[in-house]
């Protein structure tokens, strides 16, 4: 019998009965996204898939979503995260909208809110588990950032999550230059992608390409990539291997 | 001011204390001293002794004479002037160099000495380039790029330095 038991306040962070107050581990995750700057704005994809663990549970996640009159969010990691991150923003540009003042929150501002919530939900022990990636222009002026779940931040001209940071952000390092044209920043996300869709388990061949310009957001249609499985290794895998059958 | 750690906590840190030095402004009509700059950041650090700011700081700047001085941070505030310091993963590299190379008079000695290096600028930059250049080989953190800011009395300049890549 155990007369000298740990007793722990209520609220404390040890113990079952405060876990059920944060987040302790995901569920149904979302997995990289990438971006660039290019000529006129910024170029985002994402894949859509919903991943249930090693399950591919849903298929027509969109997890890019425009919002404000100057803002792409793109966003991996715990899909409901992402629903509530775009609930806050909503709240947020209808304040901004109410002020009927002709002054916009533009994409830095959004991404030094964003920054702001995923750190201090970071420091209350009950993290948004996302990895969010903020794009827009404003002014002609482009703007693309990066917010991670415990509030890491930075803004550069290509940036991607998850396992995107591995496999995506090396070949933009390369291949990134000024002044992308949209073709170009497009093969150039495709290429990224290619590599994510063949070396990253939870993609799923079904991307979606996001444009922000001054002119405003447009999320084009999911479409497939043509992928290429006939490589004499797979043909025929155990031919070399000592004392396999 | 310089930060390594928890880049998170170090933004924070830095966006706190450039909120203070502006009200400071506002309040008093004039820029903080670097020694009244060392005391609020220490005392903003030991405020969450129970939660730290994983940083670890070194401060640089002016006095009110317009002497040079350096301050040197734990992640919770105890503080030092200094005549040099390095902190961060590469500062166990970087600082018995720096020792060897600027021996500071002891902190305990009495009369108390001035704890001033006498290095030239070009000497003191040059320095600089040497021991981050020395740990980018050894600290698999350090390297890409370096970044020297020098304060003077003629102003703030920032130089760069490209380090190894891998």
């Amino acid at each position: 019998m155990n007369f000298m038991a740990l007793k722990q306040p209520e609220n404390s962070l040890l113990g079952s009965e405060s876990d059920s107050q944060r987040t302790l581990y995901p569920y149904v995750t979302g997995t990289s996204v990438a971006a660039l700057k290019y000529k006129d704005g910024i170029l985002m994809a994402a894949d859509m898939g919903g991943s249930y663990g090693s399950t591919l549970r849903y298929k027509s996640v969109e997890r890019m979503k425009p919002f404000g009159k100057h803002s792409l969010l793109g966003a991996s990691g715990e899909i409901s995260d992402f629903q509530e991150i775009l609930h806050y923003l909503d709240e947020l540009i209808l304040y901004d909208n109410m002020w009927d003042d002709g002054n916009s929150l533009g994409p830095k501002e959004v991404h030094n809110y964003l920054t702001r919530v995923m750190y201090n939900r970071r420091n209350k022990f009950n993290p948004l588990w996302n990895s969010l990636v903020l794009g827009g222009v404003k002014n002609g002026n482009k703007y693309l950032g990066t917010v991670s779940m415990i509030g890491v931040n930075f803004e550069d001209n290509h940036v991607a999550t998850g396992f995107g940071n591995h496999l995506a952000r090396p070949i933009l390092r390369q291949e990134w230059h000024e002044n992308l044209s949209f073709e170009d920043g497009v093969k150039l996300l495709e290429k990224c992608m290619h590599v994510l869709l063949y070396r990253d388990r939870s993609a799923v061949n079904k991307l979606q390409i996001a444009k922000i310009t001054k002119e405003g957001v447009t999320i084009h249609q999911p479409y497939s990539l043509k992928t290429y499985w006939e490589v004499s290794a797979f043909e025929n895998p155990a031919q070399g291997a000592i004392g396999s059958w | 001011m310089a930060s390594s750690g928890f880049q998170a906590d170090v933004k924070a840190l830095q966006k706190h204390l450039a909120a203070r030095h502006l009200i400071y402004q506002h309040q008093h009509n004039k820029q903080m001293s670097c020694p009244a700059m060392a005391q609020l950041l220490s005392n903003t650090l030991y405020y969450k002794r129970f939660f730290p700011y994983y940083s670890f700081n070194v401060l640089g700047g002016l006095d009110n004479e317009g002497k040079g001085c350096v301050f040197t941070y734990d992640a919770v505030g105890s503080y030092e002037k200094v005549g040099y310091s390095s902190q961060g993963s590469g500062s166990t590299l970087i600082m018995p160099f720096l020792d060897n190379q600027l021996k500071s008079p002891s902190p305990l000695l009495l009369p108390a000495q001035d704890a001033v290096t006498p290095l030239a600028e070009a000497e003191a930059i040059d320095l600089v380039k040497t021991v981050f250049a020395s740990a980018s080989e050894r600290d698999i953190y350090t390297g890409d790029k370096l970044e020297i800011v020098v304060i003077n009395a003629d102003g703030i300049r920032r130089e760069y330095m490209d380090l190894r890549k891998d």
